[in-house]
């Protein structure tokens, strides 16, 4: 019997045009709760510009992005992040001149739910939900092995501790849905081993759907369910890591022909 | 609430009731005293709102990250309402000298309608011209602040003898709150409460979420947007507060000049209530710190004084004494000083904290000593 | 005697006419003006990206330089204008100086902000410094006709010789800038580096002489619209370059900000909306309605009239 399970994220037709090009067209995606989906495809393919229609930092020209059954297409991007979704960046964009800790908070903002005149007169509500606040963020920190650094400046941070930093922003946010823009960009082996067993741990902590791009074949096929490939702003193939990996229209994506 | 966040608190508070205390005592063994009533306090009444005017464009410059250049125009509204409303009370009758529990009362309503006057076309400028960003929030509120002085010029009873007897023009005269020297001195007290009262106030907003939002659309406005801050409400906010304050320091103008004219307002204006001479207090006290803007403010206070009034000043001939004549030139020489050599300021980002001076003293010491090491570990190699 | 009512009417159109057509010439006039104004800021801001709050002082800076050698020109023989030469070269200097000096330091270690900061900290020592200086400030100075008055009749309206040959010159230096920057090498350049300035310096772009050269050209159009401007209104002062540097960035906004015609197409616009407000409102309004344009230009469409939208790379 098949239940009709709303997915987390879906897109249909999804598309941009900017001026005479066509970045994207016709990207349709669905995620379900908890699955993890890697998208790829060589650079310029126009992955991020997919995130970025996801996350309302560009409105498509064609097509729709429902968030939970909810349609979002025309809304701000903070109303995008309260509907459920969060990303992380290709270049990190941390908020370089605060602390560890209050970027983690910052991104607690739209559910801190005490007002001018509690603050200003520093009433028990705001005590109480500053001191949760704190809580929520060190835990956060917790999973990313930062709580150690939570009151030194971001900007100096190493850089695979910025990039997780990112990562447990994007958490704070209390989102169903993470958009991970090439987390792994720049690393080791070693940090990139410690990337694939934060993002399970987060997984299995928070079960939310993660969306992932990312060049690492490693990571991908190790850590992705199912994966969509894109090319010049096209969906070329879709499936499992396996058959993925054999696809020969992949492979002459990937290397030309 | 943190041990340690509370001792903070009570050491704060503690301070400050000294630091009134303090001056109350000065005032009752100094109240006579011709340069005490001559000199001192109307250069602490000019300090307040100097702090006041700072700290409050902090908020945007220095916090939120955006150069507004209307914030003088802020404090003209600011200003020019308690004056008249002051007067308004005055000629009805509620109040004739400056003494009394009627005129307390209207003192105080008159510095908070103040601050909320400013703060309510601070919320109608903030609406459209925070879409903007950079230099064209620049000249848009600078084109606001010109806009507002300009109303202020036109308004039949703004000008003059003021209200019903009043005409359209450059100047108010009568001011139903400019205080004579005696009355300074008897309400200098209202003039630090309220100074205080602001800081603690800005100071409050900064250290929350309010803060944080700011700070992080500071940062990276976008990212700030992928973090569910909304940033147009925050931005509106922060210059609405912003306005609020600049109001109240309008106010404590008022109540220090018996005359108002709007040229003192006006952007191109050598003197030191034209937003420029705000800018250069925020850009030395350090753009992010609250604590920096109330001290470059009382710096920069020193320095207009000196100019205006220094002896070794007035001995300057030629081209220097031209120099110093035109005051402006010397903040901008300053500003440029500061921007290229020290774009920080004094402060930078650091709030002075009574609770962790010590601690951050020794910090300090030690990271200074880390990075010796480093350097000459580096160097043996 | 009594006038026929058509005789009455009649009357009051032909006023009302030539009314209408002397505020056109007069916007016309003051519009070309803001014109070479404002193409000094478009060119600046096309390519650093940075409104030069100090190029309305400029025109200060010309002005007192033509003053101070108009009895020079006249020492030798030669008609008075010809101190726009000194005063092309004085504020090509100053504004290359302002480069060179207070601009590229701070683009090479600071943010926006305090770039846009040193602008203003720049204009604002500009003008007090002229103040400042004996021979220069702070009181007006009044000087000779630059142009031989007189002008001709049209239809009941004066035109004015210095009207047409403001029009006329202003014209003629917007074309022959477009060229310059559309035929020749450096022209080319300089619309290279405001387009991608790490794409120029790959193609062996001196970048850094290319911005100087700019600014070079936009001061030294300053000059040219100082000498307009005398030749309309014959006096100095050390703050005459403020509002006339103000509606000229608003000129240049609302035609596109970096783009050349489009600062002829504002400055045309807003010299028309001054005339006309001064004429059939006040002229103390004329100000703010120039001041709402921008706002409202800034609100609906940022990149003015003439310019594109282009977002911020995610």
């Amino acid at each position: 019997m098949n239940e009709e399970i709303t997915p987390v994220l879906e897109t249909r037709h999804l598309g941009i045009t900017f001026g005479g090009l066509k970045a994207v067209t016709d990207f349709n995606i669905k995620v379900y709760e908890g699955e993890l989906v890697g998208l790829i495809g060589p650079n310029g393919a126009g992955k991020t510009t997919v995130f970025n229609m996801l996350t309302g930092v560009y409105l498509p020209t064609e097509g729709s992005v429902i968030l939970n059954g909810e349609v979002l297409n025309g809304k701000k991007t903070h109303q995008f992040v309260a509907s459920g979704v969060a990303r992380t960046f290709q270049n990190i964009r941390l908020f370089k001149q605060m602390t560890v800790i209050d970027n983690v908070k910052s991104a607690m903002t739209k559910d801190t739910d005490y007002n001018l005149f509690s603050a200003i007169f520093r009433t028990p509500k705001f005590w109480r939900i500053e001191k949760q606040l704190t809580e929520k963020a060190m835990d956060l920190l917790a999973i990313f092995k930062l709580e150690g650094k939570a009151n030194q400046l971001a900007a100096n941070l190493p850089y695979g501790q910025q990039r997780k930093l990112e990562i447990a922003r994007a958490l704070a946010t209390n989102m169903k849905l993470l958009l991970l823009d090439e987390p792994a960009a720049g690393m080791n082996p070693t940090e990139t081993a410690e990337l694939l067993e934060c993002i399970n741990t987060i997984r299995d902590r928070f079960g939310i759907s993660i969306l992932l791009i990312e060049h690492d074949m490693a990571l991908v096929m190790n850590v992705c369910e199912r994966i969509l490939v894109i090319d010049y702003g096209m969906t070329i193939a879709s499936g499992l890591p396996e058959e993925i990996a054999k696809d020969p229209k992949v492979i002459a994506a990937y290397l030309g022909e | 609430m943190k041990n340690r966040t509370a001792k903070g608190y009570i050491l704060n508070t503690v301070v400050i009731a000294a630091i009134l205390i303090g001056a109350l005592i000065i005032q009752s063994v100094f109240g006579k005293n011709q340069n005490f009533k001559l000199i001192l306090v109307p250069s602490i009444w000019q300090c307040c709102y100097l702090i006041i005017l700072a700290a409050s464009l902090n908020l945007v410059l220095g916090f939120l990250g955006q150069l507004s250049l209307g914030h003088c125009g802020f404090m003209a509204i600011g200003a020019y309402a308690a004056a008249l409303i002051s007067l308004a009370c005055q000629r009805a009758g509620i109040f004739t000298d400056a003494k009394g529990a009627a005129f307390v009362l209207v003192l105080v309503g008159c510095i908070l309608i103040a601050g909320i006057l400013a703060a309510l076309v601070g919320l109608l400028v903030g609406i459209p011209a925070l879409r903007l960003k950079g230099d064209y929030l620049a000249i848009i509120t600078l084109g606001f602040g010109m806009i507002i002085v300009n109303i202020i010029n036109n308004l039949p009873f703004a000008g003059q003898e003021g209200l019903a007897k009043g005409s359209a023009a450059a100047s108010l005269y009568k001011n139903g709150l400019g205080f004579g020297t005696a009355s300074k001195v008897t309400y200098l007290m209202v003039a630090l409460a309220v100074t205080l009262i602001c800081l603690i106030m800005m100071f409050m907003f900064i250290r929350s979420k309010y803060g944080r939002a700011i700070k992080a659309i500071r940062d990276d406005e976008i990212a700030a947007s992928a973090s569910g801050i909304n940033t147009s409400y925050y931005k509106i906010l922060t210059f609405t507060y912003s306005a609020f304050f600049a109001g109240i320091a309008g106010a404590l103008y008022a109540c220090a000049n018996a005359t108002l004219s709007t040229s003192s307002f006006a952007f191109t204006n050598g003197g030191i209530l034209n937003s420029t001479f705000v800018v250069v207090m925020v850009v030395l006290g350090g753009m992010g710190s609250l604590t920096g803007s109330a001290l470059a403010a009382i710096i920069m206070f020193f320095v207009n004084y000196q100019i205006k009034n220094g002896l070794w000043v007035k001995s300057l001939t030629g081209f220097l004494g031209g120099m110093f004549a035109y005051p402006m030139l010397v903040y901008a020489i300053i500003l440029i000083i500061v921007i290229m050599f020290r774009p920080k300021g004094i402060f930078g980002t650091y709030e002075f904290s009574l609770i962790n001076f010590h601690r951050d003293i020794k910090n300090r010491r030690a990271q200074r000593a880390l990075q010796k090491a480093d350097r000459k570990g580096g160097e043996s190699e | 005697m009594l006038r026929s009512p058509a005789f009455l009417i009649e009357r009051w159109q032909l006023t009302h006419v030539s009314t209408l057509i002397q505020t056109l010439i007069v916007g016309l006039r003051l519009g070309s003006i803001y014109a070479l104004v404002a193409l000094g800021y478009t060119m600046v801001y096309g390519i650093i990206r940075l409104i030069n709050f100090a190029h309305g002082d400029f025109i200060m800076v010309g002005g007192y330089t033509m003053i101070f050698t108009m009895p020079l020109a006249l020492a030798l023989g030669l008609p008075v204008w010809v101190s726009v030469i000194f005063a092309i070269l004085a504020c090509a200097l100053v504004g290359m100086s302002t480069e060179l000096i207070a601009y590229r330091p701070i683009r090479k270690k600071g943010t926006s902000m305090t770039a846009l900061i040193t602008a203003i900290a720049v204009s604002m020592i500009l003008e007090n410094l002229a103040q400042a200086i004996p021979p220069i400030g702070p009181n007006p100075i009044v000087t000779s006709q630059i142009f031989s008055t007189g002008g001709f009749s049209v239809a009941g309206v004066t035109m004015e010789w210095t009207t047409v040959l403001t029009i006329v010159i202003s014209a003629i230096v917007m074309i022959v800038l477009y060229e310059f920057t559309q035929k020749t090498r450096m022209g080319r350049a300089m619309r290279c580096v405001s387009e991608d300035k790490e794409a120029s310096i790959l193609m062996g772009i001196d970048v850094n002489n290319t911005i100087l050269l700019t600014f070079g050209i936009g001061s030294g159009l300053s000059a040219i619209a100082a000498l307009m401007y005398l030749g309309q209104y014959p006096k100095v002062y050390t703050t005459m370059g403020v509002m006339l540097g103000l509606k000229a960035f608003v000129a240049a906004v609302l035609g596109g900000i970096g783009i050349i015609p489009g600062a002829m197409v504002g400055g045309l616009i807003i010299g028309l909306v001054e005339s006309f407000t001064t004429t059939y409102v006040s002229s103390s309004m004329a100000d703010t309605f120039v001041f709402l344009i921008l706002i409202i230009v800034l609100i609906i469409k940022p990149a003015g009239l003439l310019g594109k939208n282009v977002g911020e790379k995610v």
